[in-house]
């Protein structure tokens, strides 16, 4: 099952298929951090994801981002090689705390988090592999 | 969820369907507003955390799908 985030960029290239998947990550996530309004996120490890590593079914994942990110505004979830990779963006005001818990469905995924304080941004990757697909309804 | 590219068993496309907006009050105030895409699962299951909390807060969740159905509810902090 195809899968790479920044993490997992090196052992994938490894592989011998990396560079063109290598490739494709970058320029996708420019593209996707533009959407965004992030065109230069900083990889950060105050952003936090826990999901599994390898997800029984695709129809249901579980993910739970947490930034640790002073000021963060924003959390916004990305899966890649899906058809739509912005999951979600949830937009924190006063009162509330950087987190979000929500499943998602998916066929062949790793997930990306991304957070916003202050106009910067900050990501973090994950993979994750799935056995059974989650598109077929 | 309906992604809106998964065919009927007649060969038809699924017509998107999706909740797209979620937003959580506390006492009235809105603390966290999220917009959704159809990579969400079905049935989907949001947590979010806020800051304090008391006994007898009021807790506001609403809803919109892209269909514009809308729903509520509201639970206080016991």
């Amino acid at each position: 099952m195809a899968v790479l985030a920044a993490i997992a960029l090196k052992a994938v290239r490894g592989a011998g298929r990396g560079v063109e998947q290598g490739r494709l990550w970058r320029e996708n996530r420019g593209r996707r951090a533009e959407i965004l309004g992030a065109s230069n996120p900083v990889a950060s490890r105050d952003v936090v994801i826990e999901a599994p590593q390898i997800a029984e079914n695709g129809a249901v994942v579980p993910i739970e981002i947490t930034s640790n990110v002073p000021g963060t505004t924003s959390i916004a979830v990305l899966i890649d090689k899906n058809p739509f990779p912005l999951v979600g963006k949830f937009d924190f005001m006063e009162g509330a705390l950087p987190f979000v818990k929500l499943t998602r469905s998916w066929a062949r995924p790793p997930s990306a988090g991304r957070r916003r304080s202050a106009r910067k941004h900050y990501v973090a990757t994950q993979e994750i592999k799935v056995t059974i697909g989650g598109c077929g309804g | 969820m309906e992604t809106g590219q998964r065919k009927d068993p007649d060969g038809k496309l699924v017509p998107l369907h999706f909740i797209q907006n979620v937003t959580l009050k506390v006492n009235g105030k809105t603390v966290v507003e999220s917009q959704i895409s159809q990579g969400i699962s079905r049935n989907p299951v949001f947590t979010f955390r806020i800051k304090g909390g008391a006994k007898g807060d009021r807790i506001e969740v609403s809803w919109i799908d892209n269909h514009g159905e809308t729903n509520q509810t509201e639970t206080a902090v016991a």
